[in-house]
């Protein structure tokens, strides 16, 4: 528990260093959100500078940052100039559908580096391992952004798949179950895009710890016992190989929520990527610093669940914290 | 030092890639800029051997394209052979900005024009494009790898050198760095740039921006080598004897993060050219007329490029060999890293 407490403690330290830093660099980035409305000849300055009042921005910095995490602790994470609304009211579906892409990659892309990468380490030198190893050669040198396009292209073309989007236009019209299938049909793609370019890294490291612990002495001496290959490879083999890919697990949250923003652009997913994209070029200070909060949210959870899965799985790090 | 044969041939690619993208106002048939609004998305010109008449000729020539009423739908005007000329006069260049040129390797006579890649849509030479676009894409990764090695040198040393309250400071540094997606780092330190400047400095910028986003993982690495390194009982003697930190630093423990710094530059170069391409494809990056690998990319967000001119995303796929050649190289670096620390 104590150790769960000193990670977590160091996650809000990161998270608090975060908004302080975004705060301070975007306070010294050239130009606001006013900034364009200003050059508008039927805009009043003095509305402009209304404006800027009431949303607070005539204040110093640390007032400025003294109400932004007000509104944080209330929920709202400040205010979208853009949208005039709430940020947090802005980010959650955002978040959701990103959540929602991101949980069926990283299942799918662990499931097929789990399986591949214990059936490549059992049958070293096999035709699966060397087929994988230059499929995956090929998956990491050819860029996601290619991956993304390159796929957009045949689901244009071909017109078997939706080329972006979410749901259908008349999807609300339709029964349950074709809402379904139209939502499914609109994840493949975007999925298959992060699976490849994720898997690769994966497998790699699976296979390679799952190797070494296949010929470590004690795997050796359970095979001498007549151990049955299944038994060996997931009973002794599996456990322990497992902490590296743990902590792996913890860090592919990262990588994924990179690959899934170019992806989500490409195939307009409306997930944060957009929404961070879209408000860098309105200047929308707020959501910027909301959506790269949530970001490192992720990232912290996901490293999270990784050290409660390293608790549980690792003696050594239970005895050192009790 | 030995070189092992695997990495031969990749570096020798990227040097020879390198030297054609320096050179590029010599190699290429046009200017980066230069615009034939009347062929606009005109496919990649056929070099033909044989003529209409099934005749061959020893010099490759082309057809002007000729467009009908429809946009951007060409067929070859076979009436006239326009044979490829090599080192023909055209548009001025600069060489590596030092002197003016207006010889050209191989281009054709007006009005026909030399498209070995398709042209976009302003009627700009892909080929060309993409040449002048090395130019900025390599040299961006180059920079940005350079400044973040040197970056993470730097931090790293005094981290693990020094240690205490700076190496506490700066390891935390690392950690916030580490929290944030590497896109999500990127785009957040870009959006404190301005948007809409001159492309030069913005593109510096950028540079630096993109030299910032990964400075942490080298100097983690680089602060573990020197810790270790300034353990050992010869960095113990020589400061026995009464060599200075400076000497120490210079001589035993900076010389042992050499293949971590090689490793990671092979790392971060290819890493740091997609970088550039991924910004410059948002739109975030640098920015017309100046052509970029990423730029390049970026009409290919609208539907109706990418799938009626497949020619427009041959760019991008250039670009893996490049990446194959880097990897093979880290491969090989890593390995070498690995044997020689047992």
């Amino acid at each position: 528990m104590r150790f769960l407490l000193h990670r977590a403690a160091q996650g809000a330290f990161v998270l608090i260093a975060i908004s302080i830093v975004g705060f301070l660099l975007l306070h010294i980035a050239p130009g606001e959100f006013f900034s364009e409305i200003r050059l508008n000849p039927q805009i009043a300055p003095a509305t402009v500078d209304a404006l800027r009042v009431q949303y607070g921005l005539d204040r110093s910095l640390p007032a400025q940052y003294g109400l932004w995490l007000r509104s944080a602790l209330r929920g709202d994470f400040g205010f979208s100039f853009a949208y005039n609304r709430p940020v947090s009211s802005l980010l959650w579906p955002r978040v959701r559908n990103t959540l929602l892409l991101n949980t069926v990659a990283l299942t799918a892309a662990w499931l097929f580096a789990l399986v591949l990468g214990a059936w490549a380490a059992a049958h070293p030198k096999g035709w699966a391992d060397r087929l994988s190893a230059v499929l995956t050669s090929t998956m990491l040198v050819v860029p996601d952004l290619m991956f993304a396009l390159a796929l957009l292209m045949v689901a244009v073309r071909t017109r078997r798949f939706p080329a972006g989007g979410m749901l259908g236009l008349e999807a609300a019209e339709h029964s349950l179950w074709s809402q379904a299938q139209d939502f499914s049909e609109h994840l493949f793609l975007p999925v298959l895009t992060i699976v490849l370019g994720v898997f690769p890294i994966l497998y790699r490291h699976v296979r390679s710890s799952l190797a070494e612990a296949l010929a470590s002495p004690f795997v050796q001496a359970a095979r001498g016992y007549g151990l049955g290959r299944n038994q060996i490879l997931f009973r002794q083999a599996f456990p322990a190989a497992a902490n590296p890919l743990i902590s792996l697990f913890g860090l592919s949250f990262g990588l994924l929520l990179s690959a899934s923003l170019l992806v989500e652009v490409v195939f307009s997913w409306p997930g944060l990527g957009p929404m961070l994209l879209e408000s860098i070029l309105a200047r929308d200070v707020y959501v910027i610093v909301g959506v790269v909060l949530l970001s490192a949210v992720l990232v912290i959870i996901g490293n999270l669940f990784a050290d409660v899965l390293l608790y549980w799985n690792d003696p050594r790090i239970r005895a050192e914290w009790q | 030092m030995r070189v092992s044969r695997a990495i031969v041939l990749p570096l020798m690619f990227l040097l020879f890639l390198h030297l054609i993208v320096l050179v590029a106002g010599f190699v290429t048939p046009y200017n980066a800029a230069t615009q034939f609004r009347e062929d606009p998305f005109a496919p990649p010109s056929r070099v033909h051997f044989f003529d209409v008449n099934g005749r061959f000729h020893l010099r490759p020539f082309v057809y002007d394209w000729t467009s009908g009423v429809e946009f951007a739908k060409y067929v070859e005007d076979r009436n006239r052979a326009f044979p490829i000329r090599f080192f023909v006069t055209g548009n001025a260049y600069s060489v590596a900005g030092l002197f003016r040129w207006n010889l050209h390797l191989f281009g054709v006579d007006e009005p026909a024009h030399l498209f070995l890649l398709g042209s976009d849509g302003y009627g700009r030479d892909q080929f060309s494009r993409f040449l002048f676009g090395g130019q900025i894409s390599l040299f961006a990764g180059l920079l940005a790898a350079f400044l973040s090695l040197s970056l993470g040198l730097l931090l790293g040393a005094a981290a693990g050198y020094h240690g205490g309250a700076l190496d506490a400071a700066l390891m935390r540094t690392t950690e916030i760095f580490a929290a944030l997606p590497w896109l999500y780092l990127l785009l957040a330190l870009r959006a404190v740039l301005p948007l809409g400047f001159d492309p030069a400095p913005t593109f510096l910028l950028i540079i630096a921006v993109i030299g910032i986003v990964g400075w942490s993982r080298p100097a983690r690495l680089v602060r573990g080598i020197v810790l270790s390194a300034k353990e050992h009982n010869y960095v113990l003697a020589a400061r026995g004897f009464g060599a200075t930190e400076l000497y120490l630093l210079r001589r035993h423990v900076l010389p042992q993060t050499r293949g971590v710094v090689l490793t990671q530059a092979t790392i971060l170069i290819p890493q740091y050219i997609l970088a550039e391409v991924t910004l410059s494809f948002l739109g975030l990056g640098v920015a017309e007329p100046m052509a970029s690998w990423g730029n390049m990319l970026s009409a290919l967000q609208q539907y109706s490029i990418l799938t009626s001119y497949w020619w427009m995303i041959v760019p991008g796929f250039l670009l893996v060999p490049i990446f194959l050649s880097y990897y093979i190289l880290a491969r090989s670096f890593e390995s070498r890293v690995e044997s020689s620390s047992y």
